[in-house]
């Protein structure tokens, strides 16, 4: 059996990188003036964000007033959201989105549109990949917003968010990019792309988990979601997060600065994981596009199996992964990704996500192939659906 | 998530696989919600001689099949005909609330396999798939 953990879900989440927590400690301990106050004590916290959200800017292309610090990524998709429609809705109620967002943008379109807006869910194509031929054609003259996210959580297919850019302005519509995933692989230049809001979240670049944030382009008006202080230029009410906004600012800038690097190490463990196990396991599936697809994502779908027994296989063997399996949701349906681009219920079901890191060897690589083996060879000799 | 008991059936399943020369087979739930129960009964004068299952499903399914064949074997058929649910979960200290489905299902496939194995006498018995109501391609 394997003796140690082989953590294999970076998707998930990311453990704070060791310079990164040694810059946050501080302002948890000595540093914990409020930023509001006027003595010394609060005006060095103040001074510490500012200086945090210039990295943050300068590593989106953005302007610092332009940076607003969340408590997470779903915050982030929340209010650019709700912020957006409630602010807009007066020139029109309609919304283009994707069949693929994460549930942070579905969940708060389904809440938008019991309030009245209307919603266009376009469908991908069968690689994970939305046309911007189609994204055009569902404009309407009451379109106020598009919201594509950026590269997918589960397959990790990257989204055509210039050329979506590029037709919000030529339309005049406003476009929120979830960036979530794609930050720390992606260099992200807010202005080459056209966005004019987009989300990030920490822990997904090595960062704290608890921390996000929303770039919202100047003279774009946004409603509030907190109100009650005049924290983040009156638009985010909230005693700000010192300690972990450091840690955004700080993660985010060191990954920035090893991106090449970082890409390069996780590609080639992702690419070796794909050739071996299509080499070694019969009648499995690479879910989405490997050409436009975050570099350290791959997503596998093993017919006749069930992805829990899976994850529970993986994990009695120490690697942790996830699945777009219903039954780790205790939901009867399976991915609502893995519908999208086409799969039938039964083969979206075995689906397994394994998402490489800084930590990953490739000695990993060859551990999870050899387990991934011999648990589906398992799986497959008591299912039913497997009579060979 | 799960108790000793669960993970010790689903990782050491027993009588798992197809039974040779088998008496009598029932099959239930169905791939689009993910669980499908198959169990094989070897049966001689009433009394279930050996009993094997396969199963396509999550971690419960396969602990509620493998449970199930080791509470009805040596049963007599009407016996064996009266597992309940409850009592599956009962064996295996507990099921999540979400996991409940798996516990009717493993009932629903014993009870779908000894009505096979009555149809050949004669005798016809109500059974229920759960997921015929719950579930479409």
């Amino acid at each position: 059996m394997n003796s140690k953990n082989i953590y294999l879900d970076h998707g998930a989440t990311t453990k704070v990188n060791d310079e990164v927590l040694k810059e946050m400690i501080p302002w948890f301990s000595n540093n914990y003036g409020n930023p509001s106050s006027i003595y010394s004590l609060g005006r060095k916290s103040k001074e510490v964000i500012e200086n945090s959200r210039l990295i943050v800017a300068n590593a989106l292309n953005s302007k610092e007033s332009e940076i607003y610090f969340t408590s997470c990524g779903t915050e982030s998709n929340n209010w650019a959201l709700k912020g957006i429609c409630n602010a807009y809705k007066k020139k029109g109620n309609h919304i283009i989105t994707t069949n693929i967002e994460h549930h942070s943008i579905l969940h708060t379109l389904k809440y938008l549109e019991k309030q009245g807006f209307l919603v266009t869910y376009v469908p991908v194509e069968k690689n994970g990949i939305v046309s911007v031929e189609k994204i055009k054609k569902a404009i309407r003259k009451d379109t106020i917003l598009i919201t594509v996210m950026y590269a997918n959580n589960e397959i990790g297919t990257i989204q055509p968010i210039k050329e979506i850019g590029k037709l919000s302005k030529e339309f005049d519509i406003l476009f929120h990019t979830d960036a979530i995933q794609a930050a720390g692989t992606i260099n992200i230049d807010v202005d080459d792309l056209n966005v004019d809001l987009l989300s990030i979240s920490a822990h997904k670049f090595y960062g704290p988990k608890g921390v996000g944030a929303l770039f919202v382009r100047r003279g774009i008006r946004i409603d509030n979601l907190l109100h009650g202080g005049a924290q983040e230029k009156t638009r985010r009410a909230a005693t700000e997060n010192i300690a972990n906004i450091v840690g955004l600012a700080m993660a985010l800038k060191i990954a920035v600065n090893n991106i090449e690097k970082y890409n390069k190490h996780i590609k080639k463990l992702r690419d070796l994981t794909a050739k071996l196990v299509i080499e070694q396991i019969p009648e499995t599936i690479i879910n989405g596009d490997m050409n436009n697809r975050l570099p350290g994502n791959i997503n596998f779908a093993f017919r006749y199996i069930e992805g829990e027994g899976l994850l529970l296989f993986l994990d009695i063997n120490k690697i942790f992964a996830s699945s777009g399996s219903a039954c780790t949701s205790g939901s009867l349906d399976p991915s609502h990704v893995l519908l999208a681009i086409g799969l039938p219920h039964e083969i979206a079901h075995g689906s397994l996500r394994l998402t490489y890191g800084w930590d990953n060897s490739e000695e990993d690589v060859y551990i999870v192939v050899n387990e991934l083996k011999e648990i589906v060879k398992r799986l497959r000799d008591m299912s039913p659906l497997y009579d060979k | 998530m799960y108790t000793e008991k669960v993970m010790d059936h689903f990782s050491n399943p027993r009588n798992v696989g197809e039974l040779k020369d088998y008496d009598a087979v029932g099959e239930v739930g169905n791939a689009a919600c993910g669980d499908i129960m198959r169990i094989y009964l070897k049966i001689e004068d009433d009394i279930i001689k050996d009993v094997s299952f396969k199963t396509f499903g999550c971690g419960a399914a396969i602990a509620t099949s493998s449970i199930a064949t080791e509470l009805i074997k040596n049963k007599h058929v009407d016996v064996a005909l009266e597992l309940t649910n409850k009592a599956v979960i009962e064996a295996l200290d507990g099921l999540p609330p979400a996991k409940i489905h798996c516990s009717v299902l493993a009932e629903e496939a014993v009870k779908e396999a000894i009505a096979d194995y009555k149809k050949k006498q004669g005798i016809i018995i109500e059974t229920h798939n759960q997921c015929d109501d719950c579930c479409r391609d």
